[in-house]
């Protein structure tokens, strides 16, 4: 058996072709680890309610690269999965996207029609659900509908996409795939279904690859297996990941960077290490102390006073603004834009912030992603 | 499968003997068929001679003994009426009637799959709420009424179609039309509905997401977990027609089984009674069994697991 990694530049020939044709700097040829693969800027999401239309995500913007995980962090009901419907283009009917970019090697996803989009999903994006059990058709084997991407995307027949169906699941660990594959989504563990799962959305070798939550369902000892399994895929296939949650200890551990959402906007985001080591938004910063460490027995747990706004029902000015210990003024008055932050030795992390113009830098030096937080007072947070 | 089919025959016996049991009873039940095949001025000794000839006279349980010996030889009795086999008469008028059903149904389906399906792309959209404006009235209209009404219009008025019968292609359009509707109005709302909430399920997202188009999502993916209720209803509608679409069958004088079994019931034809209903009893029995095989077609979840020994 041919690893993914063999086979990757055969299969990456097309994408590099569109992403040629779309006339963008983006990577040719092989992703390179750390390229650029995925842009949002300004993203913006509508939900048409019985109350009227509420922006449930708000100029949301962040990159993905190849070969790391970002991880979207927030609680529920923040947007994050919204979005990532949004990048997939798989949003609910009720759902526009209201207003931004969304550049996949340079191809923008939100100006093309759902018809040129399905090019699209699969080979270039894949995405994988919370509930595996839900998101398996429980009408049909699994081995029908892990081989449908290939019968879709490389027009392949029963028998070939069985062969190809039969690969995927040894890819993902699933024992005795000759047999298991025509077996019934409600006949595996949870565990299993999520490896299904995960197996179909990276049947294609997509370059960018949207985890919704994907352990929250299973068991402990399970979830850390699913996060090998990803880490193990991201890197065979150099993909760019999307790792969306609301654990930290998660983000902690498997994401490289990270951007933080909260009532549809980002608030803060970067890699992950420095944003956690020296927060820059009073919520990134109220989240971190509400793990609980060392406590003393019987102490009470920290945590942010007050609930999110609903979405009807956002304040002008800054999302935060009502849970905020640090709210002044300008703060009611004015919302605050993502921009760059100072590193912790006071110099300027370097970096365009990434609501700007797209940075067209030959891969390799391409900047790593920004620090940036919107705050009005991102700099003297750490004083107060 | 071949297990669980013999265990769903040897089930339905039981069920079929009740049947037989009940329509002997209430059969009985509508007097003595003497008073209407012997003149009115017949003497007391010919009423009571055809009543022996007939086995009438009997105890109603020995009547019964002697049908049930008959049925396990397949022995049937004889028609009052035209003293033809009761059994025959019955499987003559049979196809008629499930000719008429099969086609009716065929249609039924194949149009509300297509305008259910269509309704439910969009929720609340202008094709949900023609469709579902049309598909009220279709259930709602009675059906003699249509079928007088019909005959006024396409038979007599226009003179397009004939009013009754079985000769040429022209006799099925009103039957057919007439008995559609309702069966059509309500598997419009059924495969909508079922259709709405499938096409709603996460599954399906995550088919969209690896590039199945619209046409695949919902043919492949959404239609068939959207059908097992759409097979009930069929299954229960085509219950309805095979029983013999009895006011139907009646108005356009469709020789099937619905009108045998008014007539004979006028007649008190009783052995034709009660073939007519037992073989009806019998289609719908297998129609079950037909409908329960095709939920384990569609489903893997609800196949029966055959345990090996």
């Amino acid at each position: 058996m041919k690893t993914a990694t063999d086979q990757a530049p055969a299969k990456r020939s097309r994408a590099a072709a569109t992403a040629a044709a779309a006339g963008t700097g983006a990577a040719t040829g092989q992703a390179k680890a750390h390229d650029v693969v995925l842009q949002v800027r300004d993203l913006a999401v509508d939900i048409r309610t019985h109350r009227g239309t509420v922006r449930a995500v708000n100029s949301v913007a962040f990159e993905a690269r190849a070969g790391e995980t970002l991880a979207l962090l927030g609680e529920s009901g923040c947007g994050k999965s919204m979005t990532a419907k949004a990048l997939a283009g798989i949003m609910d009917p009720v759902c526009d996207l209201a207003d931004g970019e969304i550049l996949l090697n340079g191809t923008d996803l939100a100006a093309l029609t759902a018809k040129e989009r399905l090019k699209f999903a699969g080979p270039e994006l894949g995405i994988v659900f919370q509930d595996a059990l839900t998101a398996l058709n429980p009408v049909y084997t699994v081995g029908t509908q892990l081989g449908e991407a290939f019968r879709i995307h490389r027009g392949l027949n029963a028998k070939q996409a069985r062969v190809e169906a039969i690969d995927l699941m040894k890819r993902v660990g699933i024992p005795e795939p000759e047999s298991r594959i025509n077996s019934y989504p409600h006949q595996f563990s949870g565990g299993m279904r999520q490896r299904i799962l995960i197996a179909m959305a990276v049947a294609l070798n997509p370059r960018l690859l949207i985890a919704d939550e994907p352990t929250t369902a299973l068991d402990v000892t399970v979830q850390a297996q699913i996060m090998q399994l990803l880490r193990k895929l991201r890197e065979e296939g150099q993909m760019a990941v999307i790792l969306i949650t609301h654990d930290l200890a998660v983000v902690a551990e498997e994401a490289d960077s990270v951007a933080v959402m909260y009532a549809g906007n980002v608030v803060e985001s970067g890699p992950v290490s420095e944003v956690f080591a020296d927060p820059r938004h009073p919520y990134t910063k109220g989240l971190l102390e509400s793990v609980p460490v060392h406590l003393e027995r019987g102490a009470r747990l920290k945590s942010i006073a007050g609930s999110p706004p609903e979405l009807h029902d956002i304040p002008a000015g800054c999302v935060y603004q009502s849970r905020c210990p640090l709210v002044q003024d300008i703060c009611r008055a004015e919302r605050p834009v993502l921009r760059p932050v100072t590193s912790v030795t006071g110099t300027p992390v370097t970096g365009a912030p990434v609501t700007g113009t797209p940075v067209n830098v030959p891969s390799g030096t391409e900047p790593r992603p920004a620090r940036t937080a919107a705050c009005h007072f991102s700099e003297e947070i750490n004083n107060v | 499968m071949l297990i669980y089919l013999r265990k769903r025959i040897v089930s339905s016996a039981l069920p079929l003997v009740v049947v037989i049991v009940g329509v002997f009873a209430l059969a009985r039940m509508t007097g003595n068929p003497a008073s209407l095949y012997l003149p009115l001025n017949a003497t007391q000794q010919m009423r009571d001679d055809f009543t022996a000839r007939n086995g009438l006279d009997q105890p109603l349980l020995v009547q019964m003994a002697d049908y049930f010996g008959g049925v396990l030889r397949l022995d049937f009795g004889q028609s009052l009426r035209t003293g033809q086999d009761a059994a025959a008469m019955a499987l003559r008028a049979f196809p008629a009637t499930l000719q008429l059903a099969a086609t009716t149904m065929v249609l039924a389906v194949l149009l509300a799959l297509v305008v259910g399906c269509w309704a439910a792309l969009k929720p609340n959209g202008i094709a949900d709420r023609i469709s579902s404006f049309v598909s009220m009235a279709a259930a709602s209209i009675p059906d003699f009424w249509l079928a007088i009404v019909g005959i006024w219009v396409f038979a007599i008025t226009l003179g397009w179609l004939p009013t009754s019968g079985v000769s040429g292609a022209g006799a099925w359009v009103l039957p057919i039309a007439t008995l559609l509707l309702r069966p059509f109005g309500v598997l419009v709302q059924i495969v909508r509905g079922s259709m709405v909430s499938a096409l709603s399920e996460p599954y399906i997202k995550l088919a969209r997401s690896r590039g199945a188009g619209e046409l695949r999502v919902v043919t492949h993916h959404a239609l068939r977990n959207a059908a097992a209720p759409a097979l009930t209803v069929a299954g229960d509608l085509t219950v309805g027609l095979v029983n013999g679409a009895v006011v139907v069958e009646t108005i356009f004088g469709w020789p099937g089984i619905g009108k045998l079994m008014i007539d004979s019931i006028l007649q008190r034809d009783f052995a034709v009674l009660q073939a007519a209903v037992l073989l009806t009893a019998v289609a719908i029995f297998a129609l079950n069994i037909l409908i329960d095989m095709g939920y384990a077609l569609l489903d893997a979840r609800v196949r029966p697991v055959t345990v090996k020994a």
